[in-house]
């Protein structure tokens, strides 16, 4: 059987520069660390990220303070980033400082909507109808790639007609893994790993735990191992 | 201030039943949930992967895995259920939770509401906001009645909107304000003010529900 299991840095090596990449977690909880840091050690540049947000900055969040920037926000504090596709951009004051300087840009797409156009990529489908963001920004801007959103009328109701997003990558955090790359992710980390893993040419995944193929009840696998490329050990819960 | 703000978060715990499945917002919409009553059951969304909140974590019980969508760590009820973002929404957009509770920086008339964004200041960002407001059934606003004496009830919305029509209920430290097909109708006005003073400090025409009671508290 094919062997996964990469080192980190073996793992990022195809990410070059000016590539889009899915990161999961929400406000870094629930982002793969160890992938965050071989991409710094590569020192690719010019990424369009899609995430929720863009991560947490040293000293955030209160009361229990980070010694490091986390998730997204590792690729934020080495300017890797050109443009960001994301619900929340309010947190990590370096989005706002990069903004200001011109070095960053961004797509805001509010949450559930975001979730969906990953979610449009990894099943197969043309983009999603939904009500959210009418009469608002949403309706009017141009979406991540310059489009121009369509308003779709379905028996005398309106949607905002969302296309589907895909990247390069994706990098994503399970709580556990088997080797052969089936994962779920525990609690509150779950949030955009799971559709991620299937929007990507290449998914990358660093679990907290790793098991050997039959060790744990496979009912508890969110994800198939058939949509995971990479498998990257050593990733450690977050220590406040 | 700090005394207001109680009164609305006392008078906003009135709105739920037991059973109740209502998502809180950050700030002035959490401390909702400390006046709630205790005889019913209400549980709590966090739109970033659960259902059933608890309170705020400290050193002891602290779950590295478990924030809430403001990312704090937070704990959660023996009957939590955690999920991803797309169930989480897909909750949401269904109309399955049934009250959003949020603040506002503008409401108009017609139940627009404008919360996420001034033009030319530092961008944040909707987060969740924007589905929230198009899925929950109830949208309650609770919010101080006017900034810095501008009214923040108008005619119609200046700021960039977050949903149109949505709003259903507005919580003042002022009043309690129902929004209806044929506008804004005062349905609990508190004994501080008169009705003179609410109108005055509001931007559009409200009338009065023949029924209009004292504010409630819990």
């Amino acid at each position: 059987m094919i062997n996964k299991i990469k080192t980190a840095q073996e793992a990022v090596a195809g990410v070059q520069d000016g590539m889009t990449i899915m990161v999961g977690g929400f406000l870094a909880t629930g982002s793969p660390e160890i992938l965050m840091d071989a991409l710094v050690e590569k020192g690719v540049k010019h990424l369009t990220v899609i995430a929720n947000d863009g991560g947490l900055a040293e000293g955030q969040p209160n009361p229990f303070p980070g010694k490091t920037a986390r998730g997204v926000g590792k690729l934020l504090d080495h300017h890797m980033v050109d443009h960001i596709i994301a619900s929340h951009l309010g947190v990590n004051p370096r989005l706002n400082e990069q903004f200001a300087d011109g070095s960053l840009t961004y797509t805001l797409v509010p949450q559930g909507t975001l979730a969906e156009k990953i979610r449009a990529a990894a099943y197969g489908l043309g983009g999603v109808l939904t009500p959210t963001g009418l009469g608002t920004p949403m309706e009017t801007e141009l979406d991540e790639l310059g489009r121009k959103k369509k308003v779709v009328e379905i028996e005398c109701k309106k949607y905002l007609f969302e296309m589907p997003l895909h990247a390069d990558f994706a990098f994503c955090r399970p709580t556990v893994a088997d080797k052969f790359g089936n994962f779920y992710c525990a609690k509150a980390t779950k949030n955009f790993n799971y559709v991620m893993a299937s929007a990507a040419d290449h998914t990358i995944i660093a679990p907290e735990k790793l098991v050997e193929i039959g060790a744990v009840d496979p009912d508890i696998f969110a994800v198939s191992g058939t949509l995971v490329d990479t498998i990257v050990e050593g990733e450690k819960p977050w220590q406040i | 201030m700090a005394d207001l703000k109680e009164r609305i978060a006392r008078r906003c715990a009135l709105e739920f039943e037991d059973g109740d499945f209502i998502n809180l917002g950050i700030g002035m919409p959490t401390m909702v949930a400390d006046y709630i009553a205790e005889d019913i059951v209400v549980t709590c969304h966090s739109e970033n992967g659960f259902a059933g909140i608890d309170a705020m974590a400290d050193e002891t019980n602290l779950d590295v895995d478990i924030i809430n969508s403001g990312g704090q760590y937070v704990t959660v009820l023996p009957r939590v259920k955690y999920f991803d973002t797309a169930e989480s929404f897909g909750l949401v957009r269904g109309g399955h939770v049934k009250a959003t509770v949020l603040g506002a920086m503008e409401v108009a008339e017609n139940g627009d509401l404008a919360n996420w964004i001034v033009p030319g200041k530092k961008v944040a960002g909707m987060g969740g906001a924007m589905d929230l407001c198009v899925g929950c059934p109830n949208v309650i606003i609770t919010m101080m009645h006017t900034q810095k004496g501008a009214p923040k009830i108008k005619k119609h919305c200046t700021l960039p909107l977050t949903a149109e029509k949505c709003v259903t209920k507005i919580i003042t430290e002022m009043c309690v304000i129902e929004v209806r097909e044929d506008g804004l109708w005062v349905t609990e006005l508190h004994p501080d003010f008169t009705r003179e003073e609410v109108q005055a400090a509001t931007d559009c025409e409200l009338h009065w529900d023949p029924d209009c009671k004292p504010y409630q508290e819990n």
